[in-house]
């Protein structure tokens, strides 16, 4: 597969990784990020673009586990990687604990930076760090939210985990 | 973002070996720096060395009681592993004040010492910048400031340095090892750093083909009385406009070792030991510390946005002192003292 614009001088990368269970090895231009390989050649458009720059959270997706920003993630760099993005995590007929919670909540409005947000919380709560609705305020402070939701995000997030830790940590993986 | 060429290092002698052969080349490490100054073209490297999977992600023990950082540890694990968290708390609260929990998961600790300012000029490949490019002039200096330095500055840049975990360190007194073509060398954190001077390009003092291996931090009397007190415009996820790492200790409500090192307001983590000095076996009080941070800001020059930071520094060091010598540190979470 070939990604991104055509310059021959740079020999591609073979990159394997695991996206949503599936096995991938692509030839990749080495300056593809992986959010742009997600939204681009593998048409997983769930992870949003906000501001291509660290500062939003919108693209937030788990790497081995740990909630990441792709934007500033070269593909290249994450060979042998297991990724998951929101298309990983449930499906229309059985939805992940978190979103559910988050429809129950009504934690979005546009919903745009929605998917980060509830690949974030997953991160936030297998990371085991929450004791307060503080701690969750702060630790979910790497996703804006222009719609201004964060108080039913914060609920949501406060009902999946008083559904237990051990739960949630499954369906993640 | 330009292309270039990817290859990935094995061992740290290769590192070193690419880096000081290749003057087009630069290491990636957790990239949330490197891959944005790309995306804006501030960086251009031809070929970027992956580091990544360097045997230097660990936190050890030294035989001495302090301990030793591996350049690859992230942020996130620094600050939450327990022989830091109980030994070092001051290292991990800055840490946790700064940048966000992805950020964290991603961002190392070799790449958080040599990240680039975050002046908007700098950013900005429109307008001059003696730092981005040698003699084109500062753009900051007459022009939009806040975010500026107070302390330390020249004509030639205003620029700040944005690390929390820097500022940490800096009290703290770490030490950095590096490697380079001549082999090993350990680097004083107070000259890892530089003052911009004529030579704002300079960020630090690594040599062409060096690279950071790990960080060591000595055993200390610190975790009682200690704070890292950040000040910002919105409450997280943000650069500091002045922050205040303190680490102190007590006895008989006397300084026997005062620190303060300043983030926010310079070209590097502002610490001055004579000033600290002048304060040994002061009574550990309001008054003095006043005078202390009178003192350790009796040479700053504001630029007419950043003026507030003046004042902002100064109330901010003496609540910084209060809560250390208290030992009541500023809650990251909750923002409050604890």
């Amino acid at each position: 597969m070939d990604i991104g614009s055509r310059n021959d001088a740079v020999p591609l990368c073979s990159t394997a990784f695991v996206i949503n269970g599936q096995q991938f090895t692509l030839e990749l231009h080495p300056w593809v990020t992986l959010l742009d390989l997600l939204r681009g050649a593998l048409e997983l458009s769930g992870t949003k673009k906000g501001c291509d720059h660290g500062q939003c959270g919108a693209c937030t997706v788990l790497i081995d586990g740990e909630r990441i920003n792709a934007c500033l993630k070269l593909a290249v760099s994450l060979d042998g990687a297991r990724i998951t993005t929101i298309e990983g995590l449930g499906s229309p007929e059985s939805l992940h604990p978190m979103q559910k919670a988050f429809i129950e909540h009504d934690a979005f409005q546009c919903g745009y930076c929605t998917p980060g947000q509830i690949c974030s919380a997953i991160g936030l709560v297998s990371e085991g760090r929450v004791h307060s609705r503080a701690d969750i305020r702060e630790l979910m402070s790497g996703n804006l939210c222009r719609c201004g939701a964060y108080t039913n995000i914060a609920d949501a997030i406060e009902d999946v985990m008083g559904q237990g830790r051990n739960q949630i940590r499954e369906a993640a993986e | 973002m330009r292309p270039f060429s990817y290859t990935r290092a094995q061992t740290v002698q290769a590192a070193v070996q690419a880096l000081a052969s290749d003057p087009q080349a630069v290491l990636l490490a957790g990239g949330t720096n490197l891959i944005d100054l790309m995306k804006y073209e501030v960086e251009r490297p031809g070929a970027i060395i992956d580091i990544n999977r360097l045997p230097l992600n660990f936190i050890d023990d030294l035989p001495d009681g302090g301990i030793r950082i591996g350049a690859l540890v992230t942020n996130s694990s620094v600050a939450h592993d327990e022989r830091v968290r109980t030994r070092y708390p001051l290292l991990a609260s800055a840490i946790l004040a700064g940048a966000s929990p992805q950020l964290r998961n991603a961002a190392t600790t070799g790449g958080n010492l040599v990240q680039r300012t975050r002046c908007y000029y700098f950013y900005d490949p429109a307008t001059p910048c003696n730092k981005r490019q040698p003699g084109s002039g500062c753009a900051a200096i007459g022009g939009v400031n806040r975010i500026h330095a107070i302390l330390g500055a020249s004509d030639s840049c205003i620029a700040v340095h944005p690390s929390d975990m820097c500022v940490a360190l800096a009290a703290l007194g770490a030490t950095i090892e590096v490697e380079g073509p001549a082999g090993r060398r350990d680097i004083a954190f107070s000259d890892f750093h530089r003052l911009p001077g004529d030579r704002p390009e300079l960020d630090n003092t690594l040599q062409s083909g060096e690279l950071v291996v790990a960080i060591r931090l000595e055993p200390n009397h610190f975790a009682v009385h200690h704070t890292y007190l950040k000040l910002r415009d919105r409450l997280s996820y943000a650069f500091a406009l002045v922050s205040v790492a303190v680490a102190v200790e007590l006895s008989n409500d006397r300084l026997v070792d005062v620190r303060v090192a300043l983030g926010g307001v310079a070209h590097k983590p502002w610490r001055d030991r004579l000033v600290e000095a002048e304060f040994a076996g002061v009574v550990a009080d309001e008054e003095a510390f006043q005078k202390l941070a009178e003192r350790l800001l009796s040479g700053a020059k504001g630029h007419g946005g950043n003026h507030f930071k003046i004042p902002l520094a100064a109330k901010a060091i003496v609540r910084a002192l209060k809560q250390a010598t208290s030992g009541r540190l500023q809650d990251q979470a909750a923002k409050s003292v604890q």
